[in-house]
């Protein structure tokens, strides 16, 4: 693996054609896409229902890994964030229950804040690698989920929470592309054109080198870890409004998701580099693979192994070699 | 058919990168016994043709014999059996394993059910060591070694490893003057054998001492390989500068007006060393910090940045009380360092030279934390210009330039942010001749603009070229403080700089050891 930081499509003719596989993601998601539209459509893959609901259910993959593009590109990792999605869909869906829609975003937004606040302080104060930080926190985050529900689902009356977290479209839009389409201009932005997004990636280029520039970096890290957990929260409402139910399992298991479209998407596990861009094409390409392997009729254990093959060929393409 | 008694002979070696050709046709012969010094400016092809001796790089064109024998393909693994060993300045032990373990690493002994056999590394480490009569202890953690038991520990493990070869880059950057001198007699001692060394330094006083033949590379060309007798230091830096120039003798030193204090220092001590150090630079004032490694002058440095802790004692920037949490504040207050380590203090490589240079900048750069693509490019272009860095590109990353340009991309990074103190470790430590000589004019440039400058460096003539006023530090105290113009000779004619630097150079190494023994006697005392 190298640390070499490679920059994006739009800078390739001025570094050269070896960063060709730093773009593998958005070739292989045409290889992909094709590939499906000419075995798949007559099972409907090209049917304008099926292609929304790819985006209805990378969704939320997509909303984390935005942020989790932040948190590589810094250096760190949260692995916490499958788990706080699950919690943050429970105190939402209680909340809802005894105070209304406003209140139940704010007990989800609340629950993110407090995890990422957590996460920030033992990883930046007290010098717990964020790895085992949020490694642990996963685990408080789903036994506080499983507490508070009893491990039964929270239902959601709201119709209005349900439309705008989850549910509802816009025309045909979905509500949930927008949200991904919102914050992914946003996360682009604050990554490429601001002092912020700078500042995350000088931290997970060179951590020294960047407090030696009077960077922050532990500050950084802080904010990077507490979006992401806000990320997680608010994935954990999208995935409430859209089941119209808190439980503990949602989001279980996704941060191996999360930070698989991230990788796939160019960005480095290793800092310094990262691309929202590819982040969400990564986090799409995943939700394509799902549905194709559905769609292909195979059984889910098939589908895991066709899909963690997919994986590794696809990021082990995108390595430079050395 | 190549001459055998070469011990390596590299023949018409060319190597393009790009557009660029970093090598044209080169020849380079190394006599077995021999000290042979490679010399040339920053991208002469120093480098590149040592990456082509060791198989990193596959050449355009040429052919490379090692003992006789062509190789007969170029890659690490070739070079490495054909006995070449290349140490490089960032050292390659792992610092968690002992000496031992290291030098024997992938070659362990083993005991006789197959496990690996610690003890008899360290037996046969420490013949090793009583052979080559090098003092490191197998036992110790490399970590825990000093620089040049650490270096001395790297060569020990090339030569175990029947290296007929040994290339060393800048072996002395990091080391102090007694491990120079362990060096150089353990270098004979190699020689002796039969062992080739190639030896790549910018320190001209080194290599007149240890190299018996030198090839001097400029714009990718052969210049000239000849005895070192034939190369007195003048024609050595005339065939690299490619140009008569006396290098640092001819930076000229204007006598400075003195402004107000800009940086005082009282009774700062940090928590092991420095001790009690009273120090004030006035703005136009270039402050030298003479001293061993390990006398405090980092450690001083570090502090003034908000980078160590302070212990005790006070800081003021001018005449105000400055309480120093950490990098950032020092930087608000207008203190920049350009730090000793440049790889990874200095720089992110990896980014490109306009994220380096407007990292310190970046709220400068910016509207409402939104950065500004055209004030980046003004700005990066401003220094680019100013500095006269190397570079394809603004865009390009920074670990594509050479080792000078690098330097001149940090010290960049901190003019941009125009501070008022300056403080450089370093500066020139792995830069060519040339770009030394700039580096230093352009501290005497910023001084004369009205900043006030702190400047470290092991290399003496740099510091009396461009110090009004030098500090002589030892064992973590401040000894002497010893105005510049104390140390010219007026026996010698004023403008016969270069015996005059000459001179003062004889007269700070001389403090600098006399500052030893007082301290060491006071310590002896209490």
């Amino acid at each position: 693996m190298s640390t070499d930081i490679t920059p994006s499509g739009s800078m390739l003719a001025r570094f050269g054609l070896t960063n060709w596989r730093q773009n593998i993601i958005y070739i292989g998601f045409a290889v992909i896409f094709l590939v499906f539209a000419a075995t798949l459509h007559d099972k409907g893959f090209l049917n304008p229902n099926n292609l929304l609901n790819i985006f209805r259910q990378t969704a939320m993959i997509a909303v984390m890994a935005i942020a989790m593009t932040f948190v590589l590109s810094s250096g760190e990792i949260d692995l916490s964030v499958g788990a706080v999605a699950g919690l943050a869909s429970v105190t939402t869906a209680m909340a809802i229950d005894i105070g209304g829609p406003l209140f139940g975003v704010g007990a989800g937004i609340l629950t993110g804040v407090v995890v990422g606040i957590c996460n920030g302080l033992l990883t930046t104060r007290i010098g717990i690698p964020s790895f085992l930080t949020t490694l642990a926190m996963m685990g408080v985050a789903k036994g506080v989920a499983m507490w508070i529900s009893d491990t039964a689902a929270v239902p959601i009356i709201s119709s209005g929470y349900a439309w705008v977290f989850g549910g509802g479209s816009v025309g045909i839009v979905p509500v949930l592309l927008i949200w991904m389409a919102i914050l992914g201009v946003i996360g682009h932005v604050v990554l490429r054109k601001t002092t912020f997004g700078r500042q995350v990636l000088a931290t997970g280029g060179g951590e020294t080198a960047a407090r030696y520039s009077g960077i922050d970096t532990r500050a950084i890290k802080f904010r990077v870890l507490i979006i992401s957990s806000m990320a997680a929260a608010l994935a954990g409402m999208l995935y409430a409004g859209r089941l119209q139910s808190g439980r503990f399992q949602l989001g279980e298991g996704d941060e191996l998701s999360v930070i698989a479209a991230a990788v796939l998407g160019g960005t480095s596990l290793f800092g310094g580099y990262g691309t929202v861009i590819g982040t969400i094409v990564g986090a799409l390409m995943i939700g394509l693979i799902n549905n194709g392997l559905i769609l292909m009729g195979l059984e889910f254990s098939q589908q895991l192994i066709a899909r963690g093959g997919i994986i590794i060929l696809a990021v082990a393409l995108s390595q430079k070699r050395t | 058919m190549t001459t055998p008694t070469y011990a390596v002979d590299m023949r018409g070696i060319s190597k393009h990168f790009g557009g660029v050709q970093a090598l044209i046709n080169v020849d380079f012969q190394v006599e077995p016994g021999e000290v042979h010094a490679l010399l040339g400016g920053n991208g002469a092809g120093k480098s590149t043709i040592l990456k082509v001796l060791n198989g990193v790089h596959v050449p355009d064109e040429g052919t490379i014999s090692v003992g006789g024998r062509q190789l007969a393909e170029i890659s690490p693994e070739a070079s490495q059996a054909a006995g070449i060993a290349m140490i490089f300045q960032e050292m390659s032990l792992i610092p968690t394993l002992t000496v031992a373990q290291n030098v024997f690493l992938t070659r362990e002994a083993k005991s006789s059910f197959g496990f690996i056999d610690d003890r008899k590394a360290e037996e046969r480490a420490a013949e090793l060591f009583k052979i080559l009569n090098v003092e490191v202890d197998p036992k110790a953690i490399v970590g825990t070694l000093g620089a040049g038991q650490r270096q001395l520990t790297e060569i020990v493990k090339a030569i175990s490893q029947d290296a007929k070869v040994l290339v060393l880059d800048e072996p002395s950057t990091a080391l102090s003057v007694t491990d120079v001198e362990r060096l150089f007699d353990f270098l004979r001692k190699l020689k002796a054998q039969g062992v080739a060394i190639i030896y790549v330094s910018h320190r001209m006083d080194e290599i007149t001492r240890i190299a018996d033949r030198a090839t001097i590379l400029r714009d990718g060309r052969h210049v000239i390989t000849a005895p070192l007798s034939d190369l007195p230091i003048d024609t050595m830096i005339e065939h690299i500068v490619g140009k008569r120039s006396r290098g640092l003798s001819d930076v000229v030193r204007h006598s400075v007006d003195r402004g107000e204090a800009v940086l005082e220092l009282r009774h700062v001590s940090g928590e092991h060393v420095p001790i009690d150090i009273n120090l004030t630079v006035h703005r136009g004032e270039v402050v030298g910090l003479a001293g061993l490694l390990g006398s405090g002058r980092s450690s001083l440095a570090r502090i003034i940045c908000g980078i160590s802790p302070l212990a005790a004692g006070e800081i003021l920037v001018n005449g105000k009380p400055l309480a120093i949490g950490g990098p950032r504040d020092a930087v608000d207050a207008g203190i920049a360092l350009v730090p000793e380590d440049r790889g990874t203090q200095g720089l992110i490589r990896a980014h490109s030279v306009a994220d380096n240079i407007t990292l310190p900048v970046l709220g400068a750069v910016s509207n409402r934390s939104f950065v500004n693509a055209r004030r980046v490019r003004e700005v990066t272009d401003d220094q680019i210009d100013r500095l006269s860095i190397k570079t394809a590109s603004r865009d390009h990353a920074v670990s594509t330039l050479s080792g000078g340009n690098q330097q001149k991309v940090v010290i960049g990074k901190w003019l941009a942010a125009d501070p008022d103190i300056l403080v450089l470790d370093e500066p020139t430590a792995g830069i060519d001749i040339g770009s030394k000589a700039e580096i230093i004019r352009l501290v005497r440039d910023l001084a004369q603009s009205g900043k006030g400058i702190v400047m470290i460096s092991s290399e003496l003539s740099e510091l009396l070229s461009a110090c009004d006023r030098i500090i002589v530090m030892a064992d973590g105290r401040a000894v002497a403080d010893i105005p510049r113009h104390d140390l010219d000779d007026p026996a010698i004619a004023a403008d016969d700089t270069m015996h005059q630097l000459q001179s003062a150079e004889r007269k700070l190494q001389a403090e600098i050891q006399k500052a030893l023994t007082t301290v060491q006697g006071e310590t002896r005392v209490h």
